[in-house]
C-alpha cells in the first residue's frame, strides 16, 4: 500500500501547475489545458482519499468529474474557434473589451 | 327660497370660472355681460331672501344651509356651511350691491387695458370668496373666504404686475396679511380645543359657559383674533401695506380695499361678539388699538398728495373707527359704520378713479384743480361723498360716526379720552376731504396742456353706478337713526338677535348718564359739539385751500418738520425696513448662502463626489484580462487558506 501522502504530493503538484498555466499562459488551449490539469489533480486527490477510506462514493464522483469535464472541454473548444474566427487570434490577452 | 343661499357665492364663482377659463376665445362685451351679470343675479338673490329673513319673527331669523360635510375627524367636524343671519344678511347686501356697482363701473374704466378678461375674472373671484367669508357659519370656513380674499386682493393689486412698484406692493400686502393670519389660525386652534368646536352658533353658546369671564385663555383667544384682524383690516401696526395696495386699479381700491375686504376684520369681531363680551381686556386693546390707527392715519391723510393715497389714509383711519366702536361692545355700531362706509368710500375712490381717467392717469392733486366745471357729475357725486364722510348731518356718515361717538362716551367699556380722539379725528377727516375737494375740483387748473385738452366726463357706465353710490351715502344712514330723534333705530333692531350674546342692551357707564341718556341732553350736546368742531375744520380747510391757497405751502414750510414727518408717514415704511424687512433679508440670505448652498448642497455634492472618486481609483482594477482575474482570484484563495490553515 503505498502511502497517501505520496498521492496528495502529487495532487497538489499537478493543481499548482495548472494555477500557474492559468496565470501565466497567453494561449487560450494552454490555459485549458491547465483547467484540465486541475480537474485531473483533484480527481487523483478524491480517487486517493477514496482507496484509503475503502469506499465506492469517490470512484463514482470522478467519473461524474470525467463527464462534465469531457463536457466542458467540448464546450469550451467550440467557443475558442468561434472566438477565433472573429478575432483571428488565440492569445487571451487580445480578448479583452469586457473593461472599464 | 331659502333652499337657493348656495346660489349667492356660487353665481359669482360660476362667472369666474367661465371668465376665467375661457377669457381668451371671449368678446369683452360677453365677458362683462358674464362678471356684472353673476354679481346682479346674487344681489338679487340676496335681496329675496333678505326680504324672507325680514319677514321671519326675529328670533328665528336664521337660515342655515350645510352644503356638505369638509372634515369629519374623530372629534374634529367642519362643514362647508352656510349661515344667514341678520348680520351676514347686511353683509351680503353691501357686498353683492356695492361689489355690482363696481363691476358695471369697471367695465368701463378697465374698457381700454389689455387685462380685461383677466380684471373680471379675479374680480368674480374676489366677490365669491367674500361672500364665503360673511356667509360660512364656521370659523375655518370662513378663513377659507378669508384667505381668499388675500389672495384676490395680491392679484388684483398686482394687477399691473409688470410695474415693479405694483407687483412689490401686491407682495407686501400678501406677506403682512400672512403675519395676521398667523393670530388668526392660533385663536382658532384654541377655539377648537377649548370648546370643541367652530361653529359660530356652538362657540357663542358653549363660551359663557367654557370661558371665565375676563379669564386669560378668552383673552387670549380674542386677541389672537383681533391680530387677524388687525392685518387684514389694517390697523396698527401692520396698517403698511393698504396705502400701497392703491397700486391696483381704482376699482378694485374701492371694492377691496374700501368697502368689503378690510371690513372683514369688524365682520369677524362682530360675528365673534360672544366671545369679546367675555374679555374686558381684549375690548380694551381693541378699543385702543382702533383708537390710535384712527387719530394716526389721520394725520398721515392730512399732507398726502396722491388723491389714492389720501383716500387710503382716510380708509385706515375709518376702520379705526369701526374697532373703536367694537372696542367699547358697541358692535352695531362698528356694523353700521361698515356699511355706510362701504357706500361713500366705495364712491369717493370711483370718483377718485374718475378723475383719474380724465386726467390721463394722473394722480398727484398739485397737478389738478378746476376740475369742477369738466367732470359735473363726478364733481356732484363726489362732493355728497365728502359731506357723508364729514359726518354732515342728514348724510349716512352722520348717523353712524355719530352713533359710535355716542357709545364710546357712554358704554361701560367706553372711555372720555377715546371720544376725545374721535372727534379730533372727525375733525381731521372733515379736513383732509375738503382739501381733497377744493385742490381737485376747485382753485386753479395746474395741469398741462395736453392733459387738459383730454378732459371730459367720464361715460354712462361710469357716472351711473356713482349716483346710485351717492344716493346710498345719503340715504344709507336713515336706517339707524339715532334714539333721540324720537324713531326706533331699525339697523339695532335688525342686528339685535346676533348680538344677544354682546349685549344688545347699551349698559352705561353710570348711573347718572343713564337718566340724561332717557332725555338725550347729551347725546344731543354731544352731537351739537361734534358737529360744531368739524364745522371749524372744514372752515378751515376752505379759508387754506380755498381762499388763500398760498397758505398752505407758508404753512408747510413754517412747520416743515411736522410737515416732512407727516409726508413720509413717520417713517414707519423705513423704520420696519430696518427693523423687520433687513433683519429678515439678512437671516434669509444666511439660510440661502450658508446652509442651504455650502451646508446641505455641498454635503449632498461631497457624497456624490466621494463616490466618484472612490470609483474612479477602483475602475483600474477591472483590466478586462482574464488572466489577471485568475491571479487575483487564485491569491485570494491562496490567502483564505492561509487564515484557515494558519489561524
Amino acid at each position: 500500500m503505498v502511502n497517501i501522502t505520496a498521492f496528495l504530493l502529487v495532487g497538489a503538484v499537478l493543481f499548482g501547475i495548472g494555477v500557474i498555466g492559468v496565470m501565466v499562459s497567453r494561449n487560450i488551449i494552454v490555459l485549458l489545458m491547465a483547467v484540465e490539469l486541475m480537474l485531473n489533480a483533484a480527481n487523483l486527490v478524491i480517487i486517493a482519499f477514496s482507496r484509503v477510506q475503502n469506499l465506492m462514493d469517490g470512484h463514482a464522483f470522478v467519473f461524474l468529474v470525467l463527464t462534465v469535464a469531457a463536457a466542458e472541454a467540448a464546450v469550451g473548444l467550440a467557443m475558442v474557434i468561434t472566438i477565433y474566427h472573429n478575432r483571428r487570434t488565440i492569445n487571451i490577452d487580445r480578448y479583452n473589451l469586457l473593461k472599464w | 327660497m331659502s333652499d337657493n343661499l348656495y346660489l349667492i357665492p356660487l353665481l359669482p364663482l360660476a362667472g369666474f370660472l367661465i371668465n376665467g377659463l375661457f377669457l381668451r376665445y371671449m368678446p369683452r362685451r360677453f365677458v362683462s355681460l358674464i362678471a356684472c351679470g353673476t354679481v346682479g343675479l346674487s344681489f338679487l338673490v340676496s335681496l329675496f331672501l333678505f326680504l324672507e329673513l325680514k319677514g321671519l319673527p326675529a328670533e328665528f331669523r336664521v337660515i342655515r344651509q350645510v352644503l356638505f360635510s369638509w372634515i369629519p375627524s374623530g372629534d374634529f367636524q367642519a362643514d362647508m356651511g352656510l349661515l344667514l343671519d341678520p348680520l351676514s344678511a347686511v353683509m351680503i347686501l353691501v357686498v353683492t350691491g356695492v361689489g355690482f356697482l363696481i363691476h358695471v363701473y369697471s367695465v368701463g374704466y378697465m374698457a381700454h387695458d389689455h387685462g380685461y378678461g383677466r380684471y373680471f375674472a379675479y374680480l368674480n373671484l374676489f366677490t365669491f370668496s367674500m361672500l364665503v367669508l360673511v356667509l360660512a357659519d364656521n370659523f375655518l370656513f370662513m378663513f377659507v373666504g378669508w384667505e381668499g380674499v388675500g389672495l384676490c386682493s395680491y392679484l388684483l393689486i398686482g394687477f399691473w404686475f409688470e410695474k415693479k412698484s405694483a407687483a412689490d406692493a401686491g407682495k407686501k400686502a400678501f406677506i403682512v396679511n400672512r403675519i395676521g393670519d398667523f393670530g388668526f389660525l392660533i385663536g382658532m386652534f384654541i377655539i377648537f380645543w377649548q370648546l370643541g368646536s367652530l361653529d359660530f352658533m356652538i362657540v357663542a353658546e358653549r363660551a359663557p359657559e367654557v370661558f371665565l369671564a375676563g379669564g386669560t385663555v378668552v383673552t387670549t383667544v380674542c386677541i389672537l383674533l383681533f391680530v387677524g384682524a388687525v392685518g387684514k383690516s389694517a390697523q396698527i401696526p401692520l396698517y403698511v401695506w393698504l396705502p400701497d395696495a392703491m397700486e391696483g386699479p381704482t376699482p378694485v381700491s374701492a371694492l377691496i380695499h374700501a368697502a368689503t375686504m378690510v371690513t372683514a376684520g369688524v365682520y369677524m369681531i362682530a360675528r365673534s361678539n360672544a366671545l369679546y363680551i367675555l374679555a374686558p381686556e381684549a375690548l380694551l386693546v381693541v378699543a385702543i388699538v382702533g383708537a390710535a390707527t384712527a387719530l394716526y392715519a389721520a394725520t398721515i391723510g392730512l399732507v398726502q398728495n396722491d388723491i389714492k393715497r389720501v383716500l387710503a389714509y382716510s380708509t385706515v383711519s375709518q376702520l379705526g373707527y369701526m374697532f373703536m366702536a367694537c372696542g367699547v361692545a358697541a358692535f352695531t355700531a362698528g356694523v353700521f359704520h361698515l356699511m355706510t362706509h362701504a357706500f361713500f368710500k366705495a364712491l369717493l375712490f370711483l370718483g377718485a378713479g374718475s378723475v383719474i381717467h380724465a386726467m390721463s392717469n394722473q394722480q398727484d392733486m398739485r397737478f389738478m384743480g378746476g376740475l369742477k366745471k369738466y367732470l359735473p357729475l363726478t364733481y356732484l357725486t363726489f362732493f355728497i361723498a365728502t359731506l357723508a364722510i364729514s359726518g354732515i348731518p342728514l348724510m349716512s356718515g352722520f348717523f353712524s360716526k355719530d352713533e359710535i361717538l355716542w357709545k364710546i362716551f357712554s358704554s361701560e367699556y367706553g372711555h372720555t379720552a377715546f371720544w376725545v380722539i374721535g372727534v379730533v379725528t372727525a375733525a381731521l377727516t372733515a379736513f383732509y376731504m375738503f382739501r381733497l375737494l377744493y385742490l381737485t375740483f376747485y382753485g386753479h387748473e395746474r395741469m398741462d396742456e395736453k392733459t387738459k385738452s383730454h378732459l371730459h366726463e367720464s361715460p354712462r357706465v361710469m357716472t351711473v353706478p356713482l349716483m346710485i353710490l351717492a344716493v346710498l351715502s345719503i340715504i344709507g344712514g336713515w336706517i339707524g337713526l339715532p334714539h333721540i330723534f324720537g324713531v326706533t333705530n331699525f339697523f339695532e333692531e335688525w342686528l339685535a338677535p346676533v348680538m344677544a350674546a354682546g349685549g344688545t342692551h347699551h349698559k352705561l357707564a353710570s348711573p347718572m348718564l343713564a337718566a340724561s341718556a332717557e332725555s338725550g341732553s347729551i347725546e344731543l350736546l354731544l352731537m351739537l359739539g361734534t358737529l360744531a368742531v368739524v364745522g371749524v375744520a372744514i372752515f378751515a380747510a376752505y379759508r387754506v385751500y380755498r381762499l388763500k391757497p398760498e397758505l398752505a405751502d407758508s404753512l408747510a414750510s413754517k412747520m416743515s418738520g411736522a410737515y416732512r414727518l407727516l409726508l413720509n408717514k413717520y417713517y414707519v415704511d423705513e423704520i420696519y425696513g430696518v427693523l423687520v424687512v433687513r433683519p429678515i433679508v439678512y437671516l434669509s440670505v444666511f439660510f440661502w448662502k450658508i446652509m442651504d448652498v455650502l451646508f446641505i448642497d455641498g454635503l449632498i455634492n461631497g457624497l456624490a463626489k466621494l463616490y466618484e472618486g472612490v470609483s474612479e481609483s477602483l475602475r483600474i482594477y477591472q483590466t478586462g484580462r482574464i488572466r489577471s482575474y485568475a491571479t487575483a482570484f487564485a491569491l485570494g484563495v491562496a490567502l483564505l487558506i492561509a487564515y484557515v490553515v494558519l489561524a
